[in-house]
């Protein structure tokens, strides 16, 4: 592998900007003349708007615009729109309400943009932005999905009668039932996969800027993928055709799925700079995030497993009603559908599966895509329900997951998926072997002695990733595909730069990706500069998300790597006189196998671009571009273990152990990897223990604005991680890398909730198990 | 407005303000040193500490007025000389930081924290100590490792000067 | 944030004077609380009178039992010093969790009890100790300072200065913080001493922090964790939100106060 090539611990390239305080983020950009706006928003979660009076605001010190909806519309930007057409099962399409940028005739959640001011200053743009005036007509709200399709509940949009966006189904619904019907043991539960709010560190930020002479726009933004961010800005919000709109996502404090969308705030400040003849810069302060950046999650569903006298299960079915809140954001259809039905079957064989989703509308901030999108929410479900099972049926958990394993491949799942490779029982094994299952019953009764309630779970998940083949998924209803673009660029001195449609946020791409350089040429990766997040440099790319830029993103980077191996060898053949396929690249030398005849990789690269000496009819240069198009999805799997003490007193959990043994495939950097589990643990811990999103029910107010309310996971609510890998190798991209992002926050709810279940002897218990459910719980 | 004098990474600094200023704001919109990072409205994210007079706080909940006159060290003051603190390097070494976003923070609450506490820091007191500083990103895994590295390497040396 | 005048005060008497020539002033200290309500627009003074360079109000003197500590004096000097731990480890203790180290050097203890947040951990500590509330005008016994929740005994232009106390037998504080915030969801300072066994309650009583006086009588006969055992707190008079139901806080109560008298020893 080298000592940076695949597989090594590379520290990260990176890193010197952010621990020196010199990374550049959306917030840090300056540029001449720049004001800065705020938006007006609605404090009520459901109203008509009687009208709006900027006079007052437009007057206040400091003010250059104060701009609405209105004339928004005058200008012909289009409204937001959802890029995942799904069809109900009466094939009706989907009911999209109309999503404004900046509202005109009605609100539909707090925090909804009605005006945007722009001043000179951030506090002179607040001053007035309170001083608008809005007259609102309140309306009943709704903000829970079952409520929402209740008879008689507010209607929020008027093409979608009872708040249904749809009513969509998968798999076979006789054949489960048959099988439900004559089953020896059925368990049935009811799940509720709780809301969450993403919580980037770094809230949303844009900076527009219109350039008169040029009719040009640039978009500065915290954006997980600033190609579609412009194509989408372009095609259906028509701010400005492509090549008049240059969309830059610099360094960006992560994202979690919450920046793969455009919001209204991209669109009305690049509009405002234009209407208003400045730079106009907004920020978002933290209780602005919670409020408008797309929430996760947020499932209720009734689910039925069945088995037979073996214990094997034989049918489920499901049946799902998910909030998608008030409006459809981008991907937020796929998310409950997709993302989410096609992974029901698990780790497991069952022959029959059926599931049917309800998508409602409510007076809450929109649900899109939260890291695992869909996947955790499955997950949970089927871990959660096979634990219950096990119980129930008085075997072991490990036994009855051993029991109904998937173990040949490749295998066709009831529900779409293929499964082209894993080993499940060798992660259930490995989890198992670190956490000293065996050992557990002593370690319960020592806790006993101490006063404590300990507790252990296990969760057994599978993913899709490396989204994906995009033929499949617009015959689903995806308005884009899903490859991935990348250049590789041989400077004349043989440095090299790789241009990819791919954006980090955290993920190190800097890094891994120079690593597949040294490794094919054997050049230090501080010659290999990763370039991204640039409409201007980038071609085209469809960013960072679903785990999807090692899988896809990296494979584009390994075509185009190939190509220009192939031709680095011609012209080596050429200049060294030998046959193309006795050349070899090793360790820097482009060399004749077997002999010691070789030229620098420098050299080579030299000569690709002084082209004295190049074979008849090549062209100089040493730079290719491919596209990478996946053949199927990627399917990481793995097995988490939780062990819990509850504090019988106060209902306090704490972790006291928590094991990972992921199947990732083969890997890049092992560091940055264990790192992306970690973080994923963190935030499903948080999931499962502290992160409970509350509005209240009848003003639709969000009752958890704030980290005074919202629990994030701190340091000390959260244990190190055992981290380990298992690897069967993904047969179906060059590198068999499966994806490594969104596997933590998956696996690790069920675990929890499974160990905290465990320690109470109560397993009617709901997520965030904050201390006071689990306190109320022992006493249910 | 008032007139805020400050000593920021041993440079004398002064400019009018208007009186609301946060000290956050200061630094990263009238001096233009953005490695102070906002991450919250609430004194609870950490992602803007920062030292004055030696000691960490939260930058964005005081105002640059109630500063004046004291000496302030934030994240790009911390590499001396161009080399590294050792907590900027252990944070590099072992994987501390994701986004980068809540790292000057992490890193100049870390730095404070070992000075407070010399070698003497385990694992338990690291996390606790963390209470003001939130990350979304690693899972405080690496960034409790990368301070218990920093400060046995501090620690096991002759005290490396913080500041 | 609104716009606002700042002012720095170099004593005592030059705050009290500036708080009366200001139209809705107000006194800040480390600020911790009151920066961020700013922040969020929910407090709009037109002056703040900073007390944070004032000398004469820091400082913490131990002479035998009896302590005093100045009210400009941070949570962290609290939390650290040797002199008052080895009499009174107990506040050394509540100091050390408050907020987080950021805020622990720059919160005061004046400022605490001053804005007498219903979650706030030191009234508590003064309730039990029996401390005297020193301000720019008298002295005020703490049992008459706190007058529900964020309301105290104090003028507007009245400055906390020093609270001082006798340093009790025994004492522990003992807490249950909010999740998310990290304010006391229950909080219970029991001290055992000249005055007594005093229990003060913080973060869980619906009209502010107050005195248990069945556990101080429970536990004036037998100062004891399991002297508590039959007693039970009232739901009645608890709190009630998001985080913890009137029940969850009543239950608190009881095991922190148990908790606390157990590490008190």
């Amino acid at each position: 592998m080298g000592i940076e090539g695949i597989g090594a611990r590379v520290a990260r390239k990176e890193d010197k900007r952010f621990i020196t305080g010199k990374g550049r983020y959306t917030d840090d950009m300056v540029v001449p003349g720049m004001k800065h706006a705020a938006f007006v928003r609605s404090p009520h979660a459901h109203a008509t708007i009687k009208g709006i009076d900027t006079a007052a605001a437009a007057s206040m010190p400091g003010v250059i615009a104060v701009l609405t909806g209105d004339e928004l519309a005058n200008d012909g930007i289009g409204s937001l729109i959802c890029g995942w057409m799904i069809h109900s099962k009466d094939g009706s399409p989907m009911n999209m309400g109309d999503w404004r940028p900046l509202a005109q005739s009605k609100v539909r959640y707090v925090g909804d943009a009605v005006a945007i001011v722009v001043a000179d200053t951030k506090g002179q743009a607040r001053d007035a932005a309170e001083a608008v005036n809005v007259t609102y007509e309140e309306l009943p709200a709704v903000t829970e999905a079952v409520d929402a399709l209740k008879d008689g509940a507010p209607l929020i949009h008027d093409n979608a009668p009872g708040n249904l966006i749809y009513d969509w189904e998968i798999g076979d619904g006789a054949a489960a039932d048959a099988a439900i019907a004559s089953a020896a043991h059925v368990t049935r539960m009811q799940i509720v996969n709780n809301r969450l709010v993403p919580n980037a560190m770094e809230p949303r930020a844009t900076l527009g800027v219109y350039d008169e002479a040029e009719d040009h726009y640039t978009c500065w933004t915290t954006s997980q993928n600033p190609h579609v961010a412009r194509l989408v800005m372009s095609a259906f919000y028509s701010v400005a055709p492509e090549n008049k709109l240059r969309v830059i996502a610099p360094d960006v404090g992560g994202g979690f799925g919450s920046k793969i969308y455009i919001y209204p705030e991209e669109i009305v400040c690049l509009w405002a700079s234009k209407k208003s003849g400045v730079p106009v810069k907004w920020v978002a302060d933290r209780t602005e995030s919670f409020l408008t950046d797309a929430h996760g999650r947020d499932h209720v569903t009734t689910v039925e497993l069945a088995f037979d006298a073996n214990n094997r299960m034989t049918g489920l079915k499901v049946d799902t009603i998910a909030n998608l809140g008030a409006y459809m954001s981008l991907f937020s259809s796929s998310v409950p559908t997709y993302l989410y039905a096609t992974l029901l079957s698990g780790q497991y064989t069952i022959p029959a599966i059926h599931c049917n989703v309800r998508t409602v509308y409510t007076n809450t901030a929109p649900v899109d895509a939260y890291r695992g999108a869909g996947r955790p929410e499955a997950t949970y479900l089927l871990e959660r329900t096979v634990e219950t099972a096990a119980r129930e049926l008085g075997v072991s958990p490990a036994e009855l997951r051993r029991t109904n394993f998937i173990r040949e491949f490749p295998y066709q799942t009831p529900v779409i998926m293929n499964y082209d490779a894993g080993d499940y029982e060798a992660s259930l094994d490995a989890a198992m072997a670190a956490a000293d299952w065996s050992g557990f019953a002593a370690r319960k009764a020592e806790a006993e002695s101490r006063g404590k309630k300990r507790g252990i779970g296990m969760s057994c998940y599978i993913e899709a990733c490396g989204i994906a083949p995009s033929q499949a998924v617009g015959s689903l209803g995806a308005g884009v595909g899903l490859w991935e673009s990348a250049e590789v660029r041989v400077n004349a001195v043989g440095t090299v730069e790789i241009l990819t449609g791919s954006h980090s946020h955290g993920q190190g791409h800097e890094t891994t990706f120079a690593q597949l350089v040294a490794d094919r040429f054997g050049v230090p990766i501080d010659s290999v500069s990763v370039v991204h997040g640039d409409t201007d440099k980038v071609q085209m790319g469809m960013g960072t998300y679903g785990s999807r830029s090692g899988a896809v993103g990296m494979s584009a980077i390994v075509k185009a790597l190939d190509k220009v191996e192939v031709k680095a060898k011609a012209i080596a053949a050429h200049l060294l006189e030998a046959d193309e396929s006795d050349i070899v690249i090793e360790n820097g030398q482009v060399k004749v196998a077997g002999t010691d005849k070789a030229l620098g990789w420098h050299e080579v690269a030299l000569n690709a671009y002084t082209a004295h000496n190049l074979p008849a009819g090549m062209e100089p240069g040493l730079k290719e571009g491919a596209f990478y198009d996946p053949s199927n999805f990627t399917f990481p799997a793995g097995c988490y273990v939780c062990e819990v003490e509850v504090d019988p007193d106060t209902g306090k959990t704490e972790i006291v152990q928590f094991v990972a043994a992921d199947d990732f495939g083969n890997i890049i950097n092992p560091m940055i990897v264990e790192g992306q589990v970690h973080g994923g643990i963190g935030q499903g811990i948080g999931q499962a223990l502290l992160e409970g999103t509350a509005y209240d029910r009848e003003t639709g107010q969000l009752l958890t604005a704030s980290y005074m309310d919202y629990t994030m996971p701190r340091a000390d609510d959260v244990p190190s991680y055992q981290v380990s890998h298992t690897v069967t190798a993904c047969p179906s991209n060059p590198l068999g890398i499966k994806g490594c992002g969104e596997a933590g926050a998956i696996g690790s709810p069920p675990a929890v909730m499974n160990a905290i279940t465990d320690a109470i002897g109560n397993n009617n218990l709901t997520m965030p198990a904050t201390p006071q459910k689990v306190w109320a719980a022992m006493r249910a | 407005m008032s007139k805020v004098e400050l000593t920021v990474n041993g440079r004398a600094v002064s400019a009018e303000v208007e009186d609301r200023t946060l000290l956050s704001q200061f630094l990263r919109e009238t001096l233009n040193m953005t490695g102070t990072h906002v991450g919250c409205d609430t004194s609870q994210c950490g992602a803007c500490v920062v030292h004055v007079d030696g000691k960490a706080v939260k930058s964005c909940t005081m105002l640059a007025a109630q500063a004046s006159g004291s000496e302030v060290t934030t994240i790009e003051g911390l590499a001396a000389g161009g080399a590294l603190h050792p907590v900027q390097a252990a944070f590099k070494e072992h994987h501390g930081l994701q986004c980068g976003f809540c790292t000057p923070g992490m890193i100049m609450s870390a730095v404070d924290m070992i000075n407070r506490y010399g070698g003497k820091l385990d694992e338990k007191t690291v996390r606790a100590e963390l209470e003001g500083n939130i990350c979304r990103c690693t899972g405080y895994h690496n960034i409790v490792k990368s301070i218990l590295a920093a400060a046995e390497e501090m620690s096991g040396a002759a005290k490396v000067a913080a500041e | 944030m609104y716009e606002t005048t700042y002012h720095r005060a170099g004593s005592v008497e030059e705050a009290v004077k500036l708080m009366g020539e200001a139209d809705g002033g107000k006194f800040v200290a480390g600020g911790q609380t009151l920066i961020p309500t700013m922040k969020q627009r929910l407090a709009a003074p037109d002056s703040l009178i900073d007390l944070r360079h004032i000398a004469d109000l820091k400082g913490i003197s131990v002479d035998g039992a009896n302590v005093r500590i100045g009210a400009g004096t941070t949570h962290y000097d609290v939390a650290n010093s040797a002199d008052l731990k080895a009499v009174c480890p107990g506040l050394c203790s509540l100091a050390s969790h408050i907020g987080d180290p950021q805020v622990r050097h720059m919160g005061t203890i004046g400022g605490s009890i001053s804005n007498n947040d219903p979650a706030a951990d030191y009234p508590s500590a003064m309730l039990a100790l029996g401390a005297t509330i020193h301000t720019s005008k008298r002295d005020i016994a703490a049992d008459d300072f706190f007058t529900g929740m964020f309301e105290t005994a104090l003028d507007e232009d009245e400055i906390v200065t020093a609270v001082s106390f006798t340093a009790p037998d025994a004492c522990a504080y003992s807490k249950f913080p909010n999740p998310a915030s990290r304010y006391a969801m229950a909080g219970v300072f029991v001290a055992k001493g000249g005055n007594g066994v005093r229990v003060g309650v913080t973060g869980a009583g619906n009209d502010g922090v107050y005195r248990w006086s069945d556990a101080e009588a429970a536990l004036s006969s037998d100062f004891s964790a399991g002297a508590l055992d039959g007693l039970s707190v009232d739901a009645g008079d608890m709190m009630e939100d998001l985080h913890g139901t009137a029940d969850y806080r009543a239950n608190l109560v009881k095991v922190m106060a148990k908790r606390a008298v157990a590490s008190a020893g």
